[in-house]
């Protein structure tokens, strides 16, 4: 009974150190989304090199998708455009990228410099379509399944670290799904 | 003219402070806009409204709440519209529901222990007087 009374204090300072050293370790700026294990918002925009042509929702079916936020005005996209040319030439994942808010001219001269690593991209200049998808940063990125369904979402740039460690499993995962 | 400086000084500009030029047709509506904006977290300066930021987040979700007013909707649907994209950390007060249990009880809960803590410590020390 003593013991517990001394030691008391002591141990309810643990219990607050444990708990704050927690929260050293959180990220309070990457908010998840609600829409894991959900369909995909729908959403249709023109695609940057055709104005005439559409992408949309369907091109979601039947593979596994990363659908990338980006824009040139974005300083870590730059970066992490050398992982997702990476991620183009080496895995059959298929990458659309979503043009968030950004000119035209300058996106199409931006790919035509470094590469495109894009199956197709849809531009958002307004940036509503991004709202549908609860984006609130450039670069986020999207894991969707080959039913459309949104299975992971990334905040920030997928580092070649991220990628080898985190998106490639899920990735083959999901590809194996029917 | 150094008066008209110094009338000026008492002028506070926080009101003036980003507002956009959206001008509604009732006042009711300018209400539900402000009262709406002030609730809703900026994600991207997390400590700021959106009414307050002038993040680019959040003037384009300002400008989503006063085309959906002006459509009509009601402030539910747009708390909801905003909820199912963004989840509930968009909002400044959290709903009570099994996540938010502990946020919504832990206080009343340190209360009580607190409280019997003290109870117990005066009944032993009168009790050795």
């Amino acid at each position: 009974m003593k013991f517990i009374k001394y030691f008391f204090p002591f141990i309810l300072f643990l219990a607050l150190m444990v708990l704050l050293l927690r929260g050293l370790s959180l990220h309070p700026s990457e908010v998840p989304s609600p829409f894991i294990n959900k369909p995909a918002p729908s959403f249709q925009l023109p695609s940057l090199f055709d104005r005439n042509k559409m992408t949309s929702n369907q091109d979601f079916i039947g593979h596994v998708t990363l659908l990338n936020v980006w824009a040139t005005w974005c300083v870590v996209c730059a970066e992490e455009h050398s992982v997702l040319s990476e991620i183009a030439k080496n895995s059959n994942v298929v990458l659309i990228g979503l043009n968030y808010k950004d000119s035209q001219a300058e996106a199409i001269k931006w790919l035509k410099k470094r590469g495109n690593p894009y199956h197709i991209i849809g531009v958002d200049q307004t940036g509503n379509s991004a709202i549908d998808w609860g984006v609130y940063g450039t670069p986020e990125t999207f894991l969707i399944d080959k039913k459309g369904y949104i299975r992971y979402k990334q905040i920030g740039p997928i580092s070649p670290q991220t990628w080898e460690q985190k998106l490639k499993p899920m990735v083959e995962k999901l590809q194996k799904e029917e | 003219m150094r008066i008209f400086f110094i009338i000026l000084l008492f002028f506070s500009f926080k009101v003036f402070a980003a507002q956009d030029i959206y001008q509604f047709d009732s006042i009711q509506k300018q209400q539900r806009f402000d009262a709406l904006t002030s609730q809703l977290r900026c994600l991207v300066c997390q400590n700021q409204n959106i009414a307050e930021s002038n993040a680019a987040l959040a003037i384009d979700l300002r400008k989503q709440v006063y085309e959906k007013i002006q459509k009509g909707e009601n402030d539910q649907s747009i708390v909801n519209y905003l909820v199912e994209r963004y989840g509930d950390f968009i909002l400044y007060r959290p709903p009570f529901n099994g996540l938010t249990l502990a946020l919504w009880l832990g206080p009343f809960l340190f209360l009580i222990a607190g409280l019997s803590y003290l109870f117990y410590y005066l009944r032993q020390s009168k009790m050795r007087e």
